[in-house]
């Protein structure tokens, strides 16, 4: 009973924590983009515009709710239904922090630590193309369609090089647990020392993965108007494109956790820490890491144009692809040296 | 508890079956044969097999699914594309379909007494005990099934290719 309790508890915390960064992490976005441009981005509703995103939530919640005659009703709504649900999916298996001992029970900062982890990232990282098939194909308007097009055989060929960064990965842990993973890299060993091609290929397919600049072709206004949410209004719309944030927090998190080490930082062993203070400081170190990878995503964002069409097909097939099956190669051979 | 799980992953499962076969829309024929797959990693999942069900959904959900996904999209096909089939067809499909009932509950009858499935062994599924197998014991026919994969490939980018030069010329 106490365990239910313990489980639900972190589960609700984890969602509120996820929905929040989201929704903050578009305020985030429109102040960085001020920034970067010069200007001072939202400013009006509340203090330095802290309650514009409530602001727009309630907005797309009182929009008109628009519905196309020749729609496919379920499939209609059931389209961001699905996006949302996939995206809140993977932070099941990322270990928040080390564990909090409360009364002598230990409480594991984590949902469900299954033994293939990393399996269950990619398999939920593969799910993520069928909300906006849906969504593109039940709208019934031809920029829908091409848009949900082109996101799926993005994440399609995307996929495949994410796949190969992360088999190098496994073949140095020898592990597919999450947490066995975070373990590994105590004090300095983040991953990212040892893999950086790896790094940058996983790093690249999470931008491509979750349709973030410059890989934002499936809504490509100047081609296809919006994509495959052209035909979306209201909260419908508002779920599509919050799911991107959460995406985004999301993968953030998980690159983190592969690549950065988790909640691990150098020299925090030496600190002579309780147990529970050490955990939350873990904690707010894996937060920090995680807003300094949400930073980055808005700065490539507001940087870097568009890719065209065939340029993103060159990319992930002629370079990444080769390139990361050439680092597993070169992992392999390292890890049969070593013994 | 497990129990309740089985019934419950397995009403699911035969449902979406029974659907995916009824469902006049291609699209929600699809959905359906998705949901199916779901369940049955939920049933691997029961026989301690995380490793098989994660795999189960990348490779059907994730990737064979989207396929024909892609298919039924781009063929757009609808109910009034669909023909009704001639008496005579659907004749031989019951017979046919009755006959693989037959043949299959006749395989499953004797199974109560089969040796090898008296002695559960519920580690078998783990990511460490199948990959031992598969590259120790059964790497050859591994490595072979490998090659026919990418033989299967090319082939079909030869075909695709070949067909684009006849049209051109």
């Amino acid at each position: 009973m106490l365990f239910l309790v313990y489980k639900l508890t972190l589960i609700t915390v984890i969602l509120l924590v996820s929905l929040g960064i989201a929704m903050y992490a578009t305020l985030l976005e429109r102040k960085f983009a001020g920034f970067l441009q010069d200007r001072y981005g939202p400013d009006r509703a509340g203090k330095w515009g802290l309650l514009q995103p409530l602001a727009d939530g309630g907005k797309l919640f009182f929009k008109e709710e628009y519905m196309p005659n020749t729609a496919d009703k379920f499939l209609y709504i059931l389209g961001p239904c699905l996006t949302m649900l996939v995206a809140l999916l993977t932070s099941a298996v990322i270990p928040w922090g080390p564990p909090l001992v409360i009364g002598g029970v230990e409480y594991t900062l984590q949902v469900a630590n299954l033994n293939v982890g990393v399996l269950y990232v990619f398999a939920i990282a593969s799910m993520g193309v069928w909300g906006i098939m849906i969504g593109g194909w039940a709208s019934n308007n031809k920029y829908s369609l091409m848009g949900a097009i082109r996101a799926s055989s993005q994440m399609i060929s995307y996929e495949l090089a994410m796949g190969l960064s992360i088999a190098a990965l496994i073949m140095m842990m020898g592990s597919v647990s999450l947490n066995e993973i975070v373990a590994q890299q105590q004090g300095w060993h983040w991953n990212v020392i040892y893999q950086p091609i790896g790094f940058l290929i996983f790093f690249i397919c999470a931008l491509a993965e979750t349709n973030r600049h410059p890989f934002d072709l499936p809504e490509c206004e100047t081609e296809l108007i919006g994509g495959y949410h052209t035909e979306y209004s209201s909260m419908k719309l508002g779920f599509y494109l919050f799911a991107e944030y959460i995406n985004m927090f999301v993968s953030s998190a998980v690159l983190a956790t592969l690549y950065f080490g988790g909640y691990h930082f150098p020299f925090i062993g030496r600190l002579g820490l309780s147990p529970n203070v050490a955990a939350i400081l873990g904690m707010v170190i894996l937060f920090a890491k995680i807003i300094g990878f949400i930073l980055l995503f808005m700065w490539i964002r507001w940087t870097l144009p568009r890719f065209r069409y065939d340029q993103l097909m060159r990319l992930g097939w002629k370079i990444l692809l080769p390139l990361a099956l050439l680092n597993l190669a070169v992992t392999g051979i390292f890890i049969l040296l070593k013994g | 508890m497990e129990q309740y799980l089985f019934y419950g992953l397995s009403t699911i499962a035969v449902f979406s079956a029974l659907m995916m076969v009824i469902s006049k829309k291609p699209i929600h024929s699809l959905l359906y044969l998705l949901l199916c797959f779901f369940t049955l990693a939920g049933h691997y999942v029961l026989l301690n097999a995380q490793f098989l069900a994660i795999v189960h959904i990348i490779v059907y959900a994730g990737a064979i699914m989207v396929l024909f996904l892609f298919t039924v999209m781009l063929l757009n096909l609808n109910i009034k594309g669909e023909q009704s089939k001639p008496v005579v067809a659907r004749i031989v499909a019951v017979v046919a379909g009755g006959l693989l009932l037959v043949a299959l509950v006749g395989v499953l009858r004797g199974i109560d007494n089969n040796p090898t499935l008296m002695q559960p062994n519920n580690q078998v599924g783990m990511m460490k005990n199948i990959s031992d197998l598969l590259f120790n014991e059964y790497v050859l026919p591994f490595e072979v099934a490998s090659i026919l994969f990418l033989t299967a490939m090319v082939g079909a980018v030869m075909l695709g290719k070949s067909e684009s030069k006849v049209l051109n010329n």
